[in-house]
């Protein structure tokens, strides 16, 4: 059995057929990094797609190249979403060259997202590589708006080089709050840089949190992922309560296709996000 | 330096996590001839290939350790902090500093004479080897970090 948490059955929740991709209007973009691109986008119609819990995905369509799966970094009442592409390949290049006023088109949302309700009542470490901070910064605003329902919130991003921090500006606004402890890191930087230098690992012991009732949520690559729970568990948190998630290959998204197959599970149907204790032993396999 | 600072320094040093729960005699016998500095930002606690006579204890601040050669820019590969040490090659001959290290943030570290410290822990082994027992963990660590690095945990 994977991932404890409140499991929906797996469906696609586009209304009509489920590969039908809803257009959307690219309302605003701004350059993250030189190859990373934040899109907003805005229902074209009156379709949209139902709104997304913090950790789930979408299929991306840019039309006449491909489809691909995105995670949702935000979203409003009216139906707005913000995602952030890095451009990897055919699709996500396309993406990533999107302008406002183009279209995309968008099914979902799929998957299994952060149990954060889970973590009430404990302290919360969000541990985030490169990439893996727009799929937790729902988890971030989630957490602020309901700072009451949780104990301490340590918040750790970690990236190649300061080049590659996403949301950098937005980011040093959370340092602002005396709720929360940020810290960030890279692996290495020039002289302009004035932060933490190592790789996100060397943060976790200096992260202040009440380990067996600490719940952590870790998105970025796989060998930062499952270096950081490592860490995370040597510290004493549970490995029941570490959160990762994955990325495989996506094709239908809605597990029928198989081509997201991880071990056992399919990524799309039983994640992206998983509990690191039904994952810690696949980790250690190559190649999986 | 007189008494009552060396006194005051090793005080100081009985509170830093790498020193703490070291025998007092110990302590004291390490901090002659230690110094009590601090650092602006940007100012240099070592410049690499100058004699390396010192093992910094970081009180406060953050200091970068810099690699670079003159046809390319200055990296920094790791920063130190409080309650941190700064230092290996006191120990290692040829006693010279294989790094830059750059106050980032207004810094205090202590400084301890190298010369002092092989001579205390040559003299007594048994302050030597719980002070290797100590040190050996801080340098496997920064071992084990370089091998993440390389690993580059941020490429897909
Ligand atoms: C649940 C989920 C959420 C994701 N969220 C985001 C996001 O928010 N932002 C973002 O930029 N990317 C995200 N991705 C990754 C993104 O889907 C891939 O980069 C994309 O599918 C690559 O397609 P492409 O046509 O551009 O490149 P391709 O030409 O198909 O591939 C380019 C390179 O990327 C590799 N690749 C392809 N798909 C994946 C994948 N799923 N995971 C890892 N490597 C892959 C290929 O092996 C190849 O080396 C997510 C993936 C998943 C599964
Ligand atoms: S993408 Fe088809 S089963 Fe997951």
């Amino acid at each position: 059995m994977l991932a404890d948490q409140p499991r929906a059955p797996a469906h696609a929740e586009t209304m009509g057929h489920p590969f039908a991709p809803i257009p959307y209007t690219v309302r605003s973009v701004v350059l993250e990094t030189p190859d990373t691109t934040t899109l907003v986008v805005e229902p074209h119609g009156d379709q949209r797609i139902p709104s997304s819990r913090p950790g789930q995905f979408v299929m991306l369509y840019a039309f006449g190249v491909g489809e691909v799966p995105i995670g949702v970094a935000g979203g409003n009442a009216e139906g707005q979403l913000i995602h952030t592409v890095r451009s990897a390949g055919k699709v996500t290049q396309a993406l990533t060259h999107l302008t406002p006023g183009d279209t995309v088109g968008i099914r979902g949302p799929y998957g299994h997202g952060w149990p954060v309700a889970n973590a009430r009542g404990g302290d919360v470490v969000v541990v985030a590589g490169g990439l893996g901070m727009p799929p937790l910064r729902e988890v971030v605003y989630e957490l602020f708006r309901h700072r009451d329902s949780f104990g301490r919130v340590e918040i750790v991003y970690g990236a190649r080089t300061p080049k590659d921090l996403v949301y950098y500006n937005e980011i040093q606004s959370w340092r602002r709050r005396d709720d929360v402890r940020l810290q960030v890191t890279v692996d290495a930087a020039g002289r302009e840089w004035y932060g933490d230098v190592g790789v996100v690992t060397t943060r976790i012991p200096d992260c202040r949190f009440d380990p067996p009732k600490t719940t952590a949520f870790v998105c970025g690559p796989e060998i930062m992922m499952k270096l950081t729970a490592q860490a995370l568990v040597e510290r004493g948190v549970k490995p029941e309560s570490t959160w990762i998630s994955m990325e495989r290959n996506m094709k239908c998204a809605i597990g029928l296709c198989g081509h997201c197959q991880f071990g056992p599970s399919f990524v799309c149907r039983d994640g992206p996000v998983f509990c690191y204790r039904d994952l810690a032993p696949l980790l250690a396999v190559r190649e999986v | 330096m007189t008494e009552p600072r060396a006194s005051a320094l090793a005080e100081a040093l009985r509170n830093h996590p790498f020193f703490a729960g070291f025998d007092t005699a110990f302590v004291r016998a390490i901090s002659a001839k230690a110094s009590d500095q601090r650092f602006d930002v940007d100012e240099y606690l070592a410049r690499e290939g100058t004699e390396a006579g010192l093992l910094y204890a970081v009180i406060e601040g953050k200091i970068a350790l810099e690699i670079g050669s003159a046809d390319r820019p200055h990296l920094t590969v790791q920063t130190v902090g409080p309650g941190e040490v700064l230092g290996w090659s006191w120990l290692v001959p040829p006693h010279r500093w294989r790094f830059d290290a750059r106050a980032v943030k207004p810094s205090h570290a202590i400084a301890l004479n190298g010369d002092v410290l092989r001579r205390t822990l040559r003299t007594h082994p048994k302050w030597g080897y719980e002070f290797m027992v100590r040190f050996m963990p801080v340098l496997a660590e920064r071992l084990e970090n370089t091998r993440v690095q390389l690993l580059d945990i941020h490429a897909r």
